[in-house]
């Protein structure tokens, strides 16, 4: 440790690097270390990723010709700048979103002639010769049927307005002043439209069978609308296991019990193989919605904990006040109880909806073709086989996109609403302090 | 506000208000709609499956063979024994890979949550990103991806990888020495089993001498003594065995040996990678919970560091990271069944092809969701046994 003086007299670049980087003698070594591993590893992947990487027929070797590397220069140094703005926190919170926003719209353009071009004419030769990295141009080829699956290609623009009405809705509904009761029905019409657009049938759409529904629309249907369905059913459980009546209580743990126990996998191979056993003959339920059925009851367990948790979490006084006026159950938990727990379980309900997210990728295993298996589809193809890596690394980022960016602002939901709560404390301890320790009961 | 119960309304008499009727009401009505439902898909299945021919009962378990080949497995297997084998053959792979998982996965989480708390920036920022990185990508995308690496990336058997040329690794999996079968093996590990309730008496045994007398004997370095020391006596009590195979180029592939299956290695990496980052901010967040104060208490009182960290923080943390790790511990548990989506035989595997083959689903899908409902009971039950023996005992 320096003595205080002498730390004073530094600037305070050094002594962040200092007290950072190289506190003590074997910092400084596994720093050394590290950053020689780093600068390794990322001169390599920039090599592969970027340099080396065959982005498609832009010229007959595949690589990036001389006159249009400046799109890639200019991209990467848009993105350091934004990394920079972030870390040295010029903006925060909606701003910087903005920034981001702002800037990948501006490397969306620049790029955007290049990225066209290895659509056009991609093919795998150029990704054979030795010294080449990334065969991007398998994204290229591929990414309308690892994005969209087999729905019919000159159709595909109904599933990308779908899956941006969804996404339109999963952001606008991560605004504070959407949070009202109307809620639902904006959710509801989005549903409808969105089931109108993928199905159709209709005004000159050719109808499309959920057969043949697929890749990251068929992911969002799945997760979305699972996680919608679950949600009343959620509150129903969670209720019911912390209601007076006993039989009703030993239902709703039993099943909930019951779901966290087992896999999801074996849900939905409930869910494929026996829900047909369990309907009269004759009646067929088509797969997509079987593996909905499997989703929604998984997540309906899992959010009912959540619920549950935010119910616990409730202060007495809550459900004494609203006794105290003579409320029924129903006017109890519809105006004083659920609006509170809810709100305050809001993060641990998003974080929810992305293990959900995720699990979705599962419906692979009952051959359904999402995002996941489309992608597993794709990297079967003899042309392109040696370039798993790249469609992998495509899907990867698709799905970290989400989830990252949904964590991120379920992070931030909770510092938000945690302000309104310490002041609360504070207050609550103000009073206290007022009425003295006893006078808690009112 | 209208439909309050108003003061003076003749509520005695009128069972309509007297809540405990209507609680016995709602209860009966959700009884009778419940058993309604459940009698109507039990009709709807059993008519199904006369229709479609389809046998019925547990029986198929004892007096039909199997038939189908397991491609690793813990105990003697082939295709002529019975279905039951063929379960117990994929709950103990299940087993397996969820056993050595769950160690590997709390050992690099542990290291990775105490990287995210160091002095050393890089290394805080670094182990960040890994945490963020394998949190937001599916699992079962990350075992595929894991799958194709071992198997498309890496060279065939007669280029494999090797080291100390006895350890190869090729697209065939990776090719261990492996000790000959001998008692003197089995005694040792018999041994070692043994050593577990002799460390606890022994541990017992000095408590108790240090409460006595306030001598503190080395119990770490005795304890580790017992073990390897009994592990020792049996290996030498079985004459002492020291011939092992080693693996050896014959043809295409190679004999001899232990090997792990490319599968196996998929699926462990997987799960132990994941799981790890899972587990990496339940350690942080444990010695986060602990305040400095004691920290700082345990310095002033003259602690070493090391000393602190065992005796202070590690047993005040472990308190906040028991419960949420046994539900990480169920989830890579849960997880292992994504193995069938890989090729390895684990529960689930082996339930889907005694399911394509006997048709009989219903008892296949209630074979296998028993079996992990028993385990994720289990372990919850062992864990909540240890988190109340951990327990802050507050007066």
């Amino acid at each position: 440790m320096a003595s205080q003086g002498n730390q004073q007299q530094l600037p305070s670049g050094i002594l962040w690097l200092r007290e950072n980087l190289f506190p003590n003698w074997w910092n400084a070594l596994l720093t050394v270390v590290v950053v020689w591993l780093l600068v390794e590893l990322v001169w390599r992947l920039a090599d592969w990723v970027i340099l080396d990487a065959v982005w498609g027929a832009v010229d007959p070797e595949g690589l990036v010709p001389y006159d249009e590397q400046w799109r890639l220069l200019l991209s990467a140094a848009v993105v350091v700048g934004l990394v920079i703005v972030t870390m040295v926190r010029l903006a925060r919170g909606s701003a910087l979103a903005a920034v981001w926003a702002v800037g990948a719209v501006f490397i969306a353009v620049i790029m955007w002639d290049m990225v066209a071009s290895i659509e056009t004419n991609a093919s795998p030769e150029a990704c054979r010769a030795p010294e080449a990295g990334a065969c991007w141009a398998v994204i290229g080829d591929k990414y309308r049927f690892i994005l969209f699956g087999r729905y019919p290609f000159d159709e595909q623009w109904r599933p990308l307005l779908a899956m941006v009405i969804f996404i339109g809705l999963i952001v606008f509904s991560c605004l504070k002043l959407a949070w009202k009761p109307w809620l639902a029905l904006v959710w509801a019409g989005g549903l409808v439209v969105c089931a109108g657009l993928m199905y159709g049938g209709f005004w000159g759409m050719r109808f499309v069978n959920t057969e043949l529904w697929g890749g990251l629309p068929l992911t969002l249907i799945l997760s979305v609308v699972s996680c919608v369905l679950a949600f009343p059913l959620a509150i129903a459980l969670a209720l019911g296991r912390r209601s007076d009546m006993p039989i009703v209580r030993a239902i709703c743990v039993g099943f909930i019990e019951l779901i966290r126990g087992v896999p999801l996998i074996t849900v939905l191979f409930m869910a494929s193989v026996m829900l047909p056993l369990f309907l009269p003959s004759g009646v067929t339920i088509d797969k997509v919605l079987r593996a909905l059925v499997g989703i929604t009851l998984f997540a309906a367990a899992y959010l009912a904990e959540v619920v549950r948790g935010g119910l616990q979490a409730m202060p007495r006084g809550q459900y004494e006040a609203a006794d105290a006026l003579g409320l029924t159950y129903w006017q109890k938990m519809a105006t004083v109880i659920l609006p509170q727990a809810l709100r305050s379980v809001i993060p641990p309900l998003v974080n929810s909806f992305i293990s959900t997210f995720k699990d979705t990728s599962l419906v692979v295993i009952i051959s359904l073709t999402d995002l996941l298996l489309a992608a597993k589809v794709s990297t079967a193809d003899p042309l392109w086989r040696p370039y798993f890596v790249e469609i992998y690394v495509f899907v990867a980022v698709i799905y970290f996109i989400f989830c990252f960016s949904m964590s991120r602002y379920s992070q931030w939901l909770e510092r938000d609403l945690a302000r309104g709560q310490r002041r609360d404390a504070r207050q609550k301890v103000a009073v206290m302090a007022r009425s003295g320790p006893e006078g808690g009961g009112a | 506000m209208t439909d309050v119960t108003r003061p003076g309304r003749p509520a005695a008499g009128s069972l309509l208000y007297n809540r405990t009727a209507r609680a016995i009401v709602y209860q009966v009505v959700l009884i009778a709609t419940v058993i309604a439902v459940g009698w109507w898909l039990v009709d709807n299945t059993l008519t199904n499956l006369r229709q479609q021919d389809i046998a019925t009962g547990f029986g198929f378990l004892t007096n039909r063979q199997a038939g189908f080949a397991i491609s690793e497995s813990v105990i003697p297997y082939n295709e002529t024994d019975t279905y039951l084998r063929a379960f117990i053959v994929g709950l103990l792979n299940t087993i397996k890979v969820a056993l050595l998982g769950i160690v590997l996965a709390t050992l690099l989480g542990t290291v990775i949550g105490i990287a995210r708390l160091s002095p050393n920036w890089l290394l805080r920022k670094l182990s960040t990103a890994y945490i963020e990185t394998i949190r937001n990508i599916p699992v079962l995308l990350q075992l595929i991806f894991w799958y194709t690496i071992l198997t498309e990336t890496l060279p065939r058997p007669q280029q494999a990888l090797q080291a100390f040329d006895s350890v190869f690794l090729s697209n065939r999996g990776l090719f261990l020495p492996a000790p000959v079968d001998a008692l003197g093996w089995w005694l040792a590990l018999l041994g070692l089993l043994l050593s577990i309730p002799a460390v606890i008496w022994f541990r017992r045994v000095a408590r108790a001498h240090q409460d006595r007398t306030g001598e503190a004997w080395p119990t770490g370095l005795i304890s580790v003594g017992i073990v390897v020391g009994l592990g020792v006596l049996g290996w030498l009590a079985g004459g002492a065995p020291a011939a092992f195979t080693s693996p050896e180029l014959q043809g295409f592939n190679f004999r001899g040996g232990a090997r792990v299956s490319p599968e196996f290695l998929a699926l462990l990496i997987g799960l132990t990678l994941y799981t790890a980052a899972f587990i990496a901010e339940i350690v942080r967040s444990g010695i986060l919970a602990v305040s400095h104060g004691q920290t700082e208490a345990a310095m002033a009182l003259g602690f070493g560091r090391g000393l602190t960290l065992r005796l202070i923080i590690l047993p005040q943390a472990l308190r906040v990271i028991v419960p949420p790790m046994t539900s990480q511990y169920l989830n890579l548990t849960k997880n292992s069944s994504l193995a069938i989506a890989i090729g390895y035989p684990d529960l689930v595997s082996t339930m889907n092809t005694s399911l394509n083959q006997t048709g009989q689903a219903i008892e296949c899908i209630a074979i296998a969701m028993s079996v992990y409902l028993a385990v994720s009971l289990g372990i919850s039950l062992f864990m909540n046994w240890y988190n109340a023996r951990i327990a802050l005992r507050e007066r």
